[in-house]
């Protein structure tokens, strides 16, 4: 029996790109900027967190999510990121933020940087037994946790998944994009922020 | 130097929001106070990277953030204030400890001495040493200057 296919990345985002609402904040970094960019036109509720710090996607979105508790942020990580802040996980559950909602696009490689395998894939672990994100996320105190593996799953329960009470774990097992370089960035950051700071003040 | 009820006042009198927090044992004193002032929310985080970065999303969603650390954890930290600080111009100020520097007893030879100052140089941070406790409108005029010039700014405060 053939393997299951993994989900494409950007498959995974054009799901989110479709289901996701107006009033609905969407940060992305890494290989999620890079392939969110290519979908259309932006929305002004993006914040595309390029250039960005190692692994700290899921603590702007900890930020904007107390900033703003009406509305839902939604902040797509990849699993190399989120290695380099495993605490932020720790940090959004004492925080108590209902409204964020963590993806974890996991293709088990650093992909912009060649595709070496990160500290928690199977690849060269022993035994080959990868990291368990969604466990990770469960016992930092995470109750609404979700894996896919396919797409069409992913496709059929992600609006669901995104409206339970959060703060809320998601785990995508994606296949890495060959050759997937890192994201150039859209434009002067300061003007970026001003425009987003405004968008979330209508 | 502070009591915690005097730092809760400074922070809710000049509009903080949130005060993102890794303790030492000279600020983490001060947490019941800014918890019990009910005008701030207070943010722990597990590193201080983190915390200039959950400041970055609390101030780009309109709230006036306040990071609050040691020394040791600004050298943890470069990276999250090159981007926060830096990069998106988000003007971010800290309230930071600075070990040994009262006190050189506890840890002779501390290389904190060495490094703060020219770590918050390094990153550009104006800052401001406070070393005694009449000092406290200090940090009160430097965090409005900061505010109003819009840019990041520090109160280093000698432990």
């Amino acid at each position: 029996m053939a393997a299951a296919s993994r989900i494409q990345l950007v498959s995974a985002l054009e799901t989110l790109w479709r289901i996701r609402r107006e009033d609905e904040v969407v940060v992305t970094t890494m290989g999620s900027a890079r392939e969110w960019m290519t979908l259309g036109e932006p929305h002004a509720l993006d914040f595309i967190l390029v250039p960005s710090a190692m692994g700290h996607g899921t603590s702007i979105g900890l930020g904007l999510a107390l900033a703003q508790p009406d509305k839902r942020v939604i902040v797509c990580s990849g699993d190399g990121s989120l290695l380099m802040n495993l605490g932020s996980l720790a940090s959004i559950v004492a925080a108590d933020v209902p409204n964020l909602v963590v993806i974890v696009f996991d293709n088990g490689v650093y992909e912009v940087t060649g595709q070496q395998p990160t500290a928690a894939a199977g690849a060269g672990r022993p035994g080959g037994r990868g990291a368990d994100f969604c466990g990770i996320a469960r016992a930092c105190g995470f109750d609404s946790v979700h894996a896919f593996n396919d797409a069409t799953s992913w496709a059929n329960d992600a609006r669901s998944v995104l409206d339970a009470k959060g703060p809320t774990f998601i785990s995508l097992d994606v296949e890495p994009v060959v050759g997937g370089t890192a994201p150039h960035s859209p434009g002067p950051t300061p003007a970026r922020a001003e425009r987003f700071m405004a968008a979330l003040r209508r | 130097m502070f009591s915690g009820d005097q730092i809760a006042s400074l922070l809710s009198e000049v509009g903080v929001t949130h005060v993102i927090t890794v303790p030492d044992s000279t600020i983490g004193r001060w947490e019941p106070a800014i918890e019990r002032s009910g005008r701030i929310r207070l943010v722990r985080v597990c590193r201080e990277g983190e915390a200039w970065q959950v400041a970055a999303g609390l101030y780009l969603g309109g709230a006036t953030p306040l990071v609050m650390i040691q020394c040791t954890g600004l050298f943890e930290s470069g990276d999250a204030i090159r981007n926060a600080l830096h990069d998106w111009k988000i003007p971010v100020f800290s309230i930071v400890g600075y070990r040994s520097y009262l006190d050189q007893a506890k840890l002779p030879g501390d290389t904190c001495l060495v490094f703060t100052e020219p770590i918050l140089d390094a990153w550009k941070i104006d800052y401001r040493l406070i070393t005694s406790p009449s000092e406290l409108h200090v940090i009160r005029d430097h965090f409005l200057t900061c505010r109003d010039a819009g840019k990041a700014g520090a109160a280093l405060i000698g432990e």
